[in-house]
C-alpha cells in the first residue's frame, strides 16, 4: 500500500516536473512578437472565464430550483414567514447584483482582452458614476435595515402577557425543561443545588417550586405564545429551533430567553413532510464539546386542547422524587418553617 | 533613520553585486537574523506556506469526516495515529480540534501574518522609496516573535489532551474548563501563551509599518502618490495596533480564569459533578472583547489582498485604477467602521436587543465602501487591454469571491435574518468565500506579481493558469454549496449528521461528499504552485527589470534588489502611480520616477494634482 502511494507521489512529481520543463521551453521557442508580457495564453484564459460563468450560473439556477425541498425548510412559528419574505427579497436583490456584476466582469474580460494594436483607455475617474454606485446601494441598504429592524423588534421584544412560561437548560450534552404547573410562576433555582437528582438545581425553600414538573419531552401549544426561559449550566449551548426559524443562546450565568408562536402541529408537520417519524427538535448551535453533534431534545407541538390535557396530567418534580424533598425537608426544616409563617 | 544613513554609508558597488560574489555577511545574518525587508518578507511568507499546508491538510481530514464518514482511515495512522478511534474514523474531539487549529492557523497564521507580513514588509520600503523599514531591527524581532509563536502553536498540536478544540473563536466556558473538553487543558494554555507571542509580533510589525509610510517616503511620495497597496498596508496597520491589543487583555483574562482562580468570564457553573465557586463574572464579555478584535482582523486579512489586486488590476489592465480616491477613501471608511460592527457576531448571544438594532445599522453601512471597491474594479476593466497574467487571474477571481461573499453579509448582517442562519454552514459559507478565499487570492496574486522582484526570475506561468483554474472553480466549488446546508439549517461545528433531525439525515449526504472532493482536489492542486514557485526559484527564467511594465518604485530597482534596495541615489517621484496608457505617450506606461518635465507630449492639467 504504502509503495503504491509513494510511486504514484513520485509518478505524479515528475509528471510535474516535465510539463515544467516542456512549457519552459516552448514559451522560449514560442518568442513573442509584441513587446508586451502577454504569452499568447490570453484568449484561452479570456475565453474560460465567460465559459465559467455560463456554466456556473446555469448550475446555481438548476440546483436551486431542483433542490428547493430540500433545503427550504417548511416554516413552523408565526414570525417565520415574516423572517423568510425578508430573506428571500435580500436573496433576490443580491443575486441580481452577484449575476450582472459577474456577467460585467468577464465579459469586459473578454471584451478588452489584450490585442496589440489597441491601446487602453485613459479613464481615471468619473464622479457622477462613482457617487450613483455610492447612492444607489446605501439607499437599497436603508430599505434593508429599516425592514429588518421592525422584524426583529417584534421578534426580539417583550413576550405576550399570556405567553406560556417554559425553562430549558441546557448541560452537556442535553437540554431538560421545567413547567411552572398549576400556579403559573417558576420557582427559583440555584446552580449550587445541582446534583444527579436535580439536575437544574430547584430551590425548594420557594413554595413556587413544589408544583413545577420537568417532563421529557417539551410539550408546547400551536397557536399560543411559548417564551422559553433560557439557562445553561456548564458551557455555552444554543436553543435552535430551525423550522421555528427561533434561536438563542444558553448562556452560565446570565438567562436569556426567546418567544415565539408555533403554527403547525407535530402531526400536520408529519403529514406536510410526509415522514411519519416526524419530530420537532432543539438542536445545540454552539460548539460545546464532544457530543456537540448530538445534543438534541425533542418538541411536541399539539392543539391547545390537547395541550391543557397533557399538562393535567403530568406529575410535579416532587411527585417523582418524594425521597429528594424528604431529605430536602429535614436538611432545611428552619427555613421552611420559616417560610410557612 | 539609523539603518538608512548606515546602508547609505557602504560602498555602492558592494550593495549591487551578486550575493554569491561576496561573503561580507555570513549565511546567518544575510538570511537568518537579517534586518533587511525582503529577507523577512521572504521569511514570513515560507512559514506562512508551511502553515498554510497544516491548514489545509486538517481540513482535508475534516472535510473526510463529513463528506465520508464510514471511510476507515486505518491507512493514514502513521502520521495521525492515536486520533483515530478503533474503528478507523477520526475521534469527535479530534475533530473539533482540527477545526479549531484550522482556523487559528489560516485566519492567524496564513492570511495575518503570512499575508501582511509578507507584503506589507516586501512592498512597503520598495514602493515608497526608502531603504529598509523605519528599524530592521524591530521588524526582525517582529518575525522571530512570530517564529517562536508557531513554534509554540506546533507543539500544541501533539501535546496530551490535543490541542485547543473550542472553535477558532475560544468562547469561555469551554476554553476556560479542562473539564469541559480535554483540548481545554494543555492544549488550549499552549495556544494563549502563542497567541500572545504572536501579538507581539502583529503589535512589532505594524509600528514599522506605519512609521515607515509616514516618514520614509522618498522625495515627490506624497500620500496621495502611494500606490493603493501602501494605503491598503497602512490602515491594515493601524487596525492591527488598535485591535490586537484587546484581544492580547481578553486573552490573559481568559489565563487568570483558567489558572489563578478569577472569575472575568465564568459564573455558575456546574460542571463534571461540581459546582465551581466563580461568580459574577460575563462569558458575553469575553465575545465582546474578542470580537473588538475579530472582526477588524477580518479586514486585517482582507485588506492587504484589495490592495494587491488593485495594483495588479490596474498593471494588467494597462489603465489607471478607476477611481483612486474613492479607493483610498473606502479603505478608510472601511478601516474605521470596522471597529463599530464587532456585535454583529453576537446577535443572538444574550445581549440585550437594542445592540442589535444599531449593530446591524452599523454592519449594513459597510456594505457602501466595499461595493465601491467592487465596482471600481469593474471599472478599471472597462476599456482596457487586459493580459490574464497568472496574477491577473487570481486578482479578478479575488473581485469575484468579494462580491459573492459581500453580499451574503447582507443576510448574516441584518439581524433578524441572521437568527436563523446564525453558526449554520451559511455563515461558513459566508466568511470562507470573502475572507478565505478572497484573501488567499490576493496572496496567490501578489506572489505571482513580485516573484521576478523577490527572486529574479519567473514563475511558470502555464502553470500559473493550471493552478488558477483548478483553485478558482475548486473554490466555487467546495464553498457554494454550502450556503444551501445553511439554509436548510445545518449547525456548523458538527462531527456528524447521524444523530441530526429525524428524517433529514440523507438530505446533503451527497452534496457533502461532493464537496468533500472538490475540497481536498482544489487542496491537491495547491502542490502545483508549490511546485512552480520552490524549482522556478531555482530555475525559471531570468526576470527582466520590470517584467510587467510597472509605473511604481520597486520595478526600478536592479533585477535582485540588495539591502539598501537601490545601488544608487534613491528615484525620487514626479507623478501617481497608475500613467497607464495616457494619451500621447510613446509607451503604455510611465513609471513615478520619471519627471513631468520630460513627457511634455503627454501631461495633462489634472497631473499636478495627482
Amino acid at each position: 500500500m504504502n509503495l503504491v502511494v509513494g510511486l504514484i507521489l513520485i509518478l505524479s512529481l515528475s509528471a510535474v516536473f516535465l510539463f515544467f520543463r516542456s512549457s519552459e521551453i516552448l514559451s522560449v521557442a514560442k518568442k513573442r512578437i509584441s513587446d508586451s508580457f502577454e504569452d499568447g495564453n490570453n484568449n484561452i484564459n479570456a475565453l474560460s472565464g465567460v465559459i465559467f460563468l455560463v456554466l456556473s450560473t446555469i448550475g446555481i439556477i438548476w440546483y436551486s430550483y431542483d433542490q428547493f425541498d430540500n433545503y427550504f425548510l417548511p416554516m413552523a412559528s408565526e414570525h417565520a414567514p415574516e423572517i423568510e419574505v425578508l430573506f428571500w427579497v435580500t436573496t433576490a436583490i443580491t443575486f441580481t447584483v452577484f449575476i450582472i456584476t459577474q456577467i460585467v466582469m468577464f465579459y469586459f474580460g473578454y471584451k478588452y482582452r489584450f490585442n496589440k494594436s489597441r491601446k487602453a483607455h485613459f479613464y481615471p475617474d468619473n464622479h457622477k458614476l462613482e457617487i450613483i454606485w455610492t447612492v444607489i446601494p446605501a439607499i437599497v441598504l436603508v430599505g434593508l435595515i429599516g425592514w429588518g429592524l421592525v422584524k426583529w423588534n417584534e421578534i426580539m421584544g417583550p413576550p405576550p402577557e399570556d405567553a406560556e412560561v417554559i425553562e430549558v437548560v441546557g448541560y452537556q450534552f442535553a437540554w431538560a425543561s421545567r413547567y411552572p404547573g398549576p400556579d403559573n410562576e417558576l420557582g427559583n433555582s440555584n446552580y449550587k443545588l445541582i446534583d444527579v437528582e436535580n439536575i437544574v438545581g430547584i430551590d425548594f425553600s420557594d413554595s413556587s417550586s413544589l408544583d413545577d414538573f420537568m417532563p421529557r419531552e417539551i410539550y408546547i401549544p400551536k397557536g399560543k405564545p411559548v417564551l422559553f426561559k433560557i439557562r445553561a449550566r456548564d458551557v455555552i449551548h444554543s436553543v435552535y429551533l430551525p423550522y421555528m426559524r427561533s434561536q438563542m443562546n444558553a448562556v452560565p450565568g446570565m438567562p436569556t430567553q426567546m418567544w415565539f408562536v408555533p403554527s403547525k402541529t407535530t402531526e400536520e408537520m408529519r403529514a406536510e413532510t410526509g415522514n411519519e417519524n416526524f419530530n420537532y427538535e432543539i438542536v445545540c448551535n454552539k460548539i460545546c464539546g464532544r457530543a456537540h453533534f448530538s445534543m438534541k431534545h425533542t418538541v411536541v407541538v399539539v392543539e391547545e386542547w390537547e395541550y391543557i390535557k397533557w399538562k393535567n396530567s403530568q406529575k410535579t418534580w416532587i411527585e417523582k422524587n418524594p425521597d429528594y424533598y424528604a431529605n430536602f425537608i429535614k436538611n432545611n426544616s428552619t427555613d421552611v418553617a420559616v417560610l410557612n409563617d | 533613520m539609523g539603518v538608512t544613513k548606515t546602508i547609505k554609508n557602504k560602498p555602492k558597488t558592494k550593495v549591487e553585486e551578486h550575493h554569491h560574489d561576496h561573503h561580507e555577511e555570513s549565511f546567518i545574518t544575510k538570511y537568518i537574523f537579517s534586518e533587511d525587508h525582503k529577507v523577512i518578507a521572504k521569511q514570513f511568507l515560507i512559514t506562512g506556506i508551511f502553515w498554510a499546508i497544516i491548514g489545509g491538510a486538517m481540513s482535508s481530514l475534516f472535510r473526510i469526516q463529513l463528506g465520508f464518514p464510514d471511510m476507515d482511515l486505518t491507512a493514514l495512522s502513521p502520521i495521525i495515529g492515536n486520533w483515530l478511534t478503533p474503528q478507523g474514523k477520526i475521534d469527535p474531539e479530534v475533530y473539533l480540534a482540527l477545526i479549531t487549529m484550522h482556523g487559528t492557523i489560516m485566519v492567524f497564521f496564513v492570511l495575518t501574518a503570512g499575508l501582511s507580513g509578507t507584503f506589507s514588509n516586501y512592498l512597503i520600503p520598495l514602493q515608497i522609496g526608502a531603504r529598509d523599514m523605519a528599524s530592521g531591527f524591530l521588524n526582525m524581532l517582529s518575525y522571530w516573535f512570530f517564529f517562536l509563536s508557531s513554534i509554540v502553536m506546533f507543539i500544541s498540536i501533539f501535546v496530551e489532551g490535543g490541542p485547543a478544540s473550542g472553535g477558532w473563536t475560544i468562547y469561555p466556558p469551554l476554553s476556560a474548563l479542562p473539564q469541559a473538553v480535554s483540548g481545554s487543558g494543555m492544549g488550549m494554555t499552549l495556544w494563549l501563551f502563542s497567541m500572545s507571542l504572536f501579538i507581539v509580533s502583529a503589535l512589532l510589525g505594524a509600528l514599522n509599518y506605519i512609521t515607515t509610510v509616514i516618514n520614509l517616503r522618498t522625495e515627490g511620495m506624497t500620500f496621495f502618490r502611494m500606490p493603493l497597496t501602501i494605503w491598503a498596508f497602512l490602515v491594515t496597520a493601524i487596525l492591527g495596533v488598535l485591535s490586537f491589543p484587546v484581544l492580547l487583555s481578553a486573552a490573559l483574562l481568559l489565563i487568570m480564569d483558567r489558572s489563578f482562580g478569577t472569575s472575568f468570564y465564568l459564573s455558575d457553573i456546574y460542571i463534571a459533578g461540581e459546582a465551581l465557586s466563580n461568580q459574577g463574572g460575563s462569558a458575553i464579555l469575553f465575545q465582546h472583547l474578542f470580537w473588538f478584535l475579530g472582526h477588524p482582523e477580518v479586514y486585517i486579512v482582507i485588506l492587504p489582498s484589495l490592495g494587491i489586486t488593485s495594483e495588479i488590476i490596474a498593471t494588467c489592465s494597462r489603465k489607471p485604477i478607476f477611481g483612486y480616491r474613492a479607493m483610498v477613501y473606502s479603505i478608510f471608511g472601511i478601516g474605521v467602521l470596522s471597529f463599530v460592527v464587532w456585535a454583529h457576531h453576537m446577535f443572538i448571544s444574550g445581549m440585550n436587543p437594542f445592540l442589535g438594532s444599531v449593530f446591524t445599522i452599523l454592519t449594513l453601512i459597510i456594505a457602501v465602501p466595499s461595493a465601491i471597491k467592487a465596482f471600481n474594479y469593474i471599472a478599471t476593466l472597462w476599456r482596457g487591454n487586459i493580459i490574464f497574467t497568472p496574477a491577473m487571474l487570481f486578482s479578478i477571481g479575488l473581485v469575484s469571491f468579494f462580491i459573492s461573499g459581500g453580499l451574503t453579509g447582507l443576510f448574516l448582517g441584518n439581524s433578524v435574518v441572521d437568527i436563523n442562519l446564525h453558526d449554520t454552514y451559511f455563515v461558513v459559507a459566508h466568511f470562507h468565500i470573502v475572507m478565505g478565499s478572497a484573501s488567499f487570492f490576493g496572496l496567490f496574486a501578489g506572489v505571482y506579481h513580485w516573484f521576478p522582484k523577490m527572486f529574479g526570475r519567473m514563475m511558470n506561468s502555464t502553470m500559473g493558469y493550471i493552478h488558477f483554474w483548478i483553485t478558482f472553480i475548486g473554490a466555487y466549488l467546495v464553498f457554494f454549496p454550502l450556503h444551501y446546508i445553511g439554509i436548510a439549517g445545518f449547525p456548523r461545528r458538527y462531527y456528524s449528521f447521524t444523530n441530526f433531525e429525524t428524517g433529514r439525515i440523507e438530505s446533503f449526504i451527497d452534496l457533502n461528499t461532493f464537496v468533500s472532493f472538490a475540497a481536498i482536489l482544489t487542496f491537491a492542486a495547491q502542490f502545483i504552485f508549490l511546485f512552480n514557485f520552490f524549482y522556478s526559484m531555482y530555475r525559471g527564467r531570468k526576470a527582466s527589470a520590470n517584467p510587467w511594465k510597472s509605473n511604481t518604485l520597486e520595478w526600478t530597482t536592479p533585477r535582485e534588489p540588495g539591502h539598501g534596495n537601490w545601488p544608487g541615489k534613491i528615484p525620487s517621484v514626479s507623478r501617481w502611480p497608475y500613467d497607464y496608457s495616457k494619451p500621447g505617450a510613446k509607451d503604455d506606461y510611465i513609471p513615478q520616477h520619471i519627471p513631468l518635465s520630460s513627457t511634455k507630449e503627454s501631461n495633462m492639467p489634472e497631473d499636478e494634482h495627482r
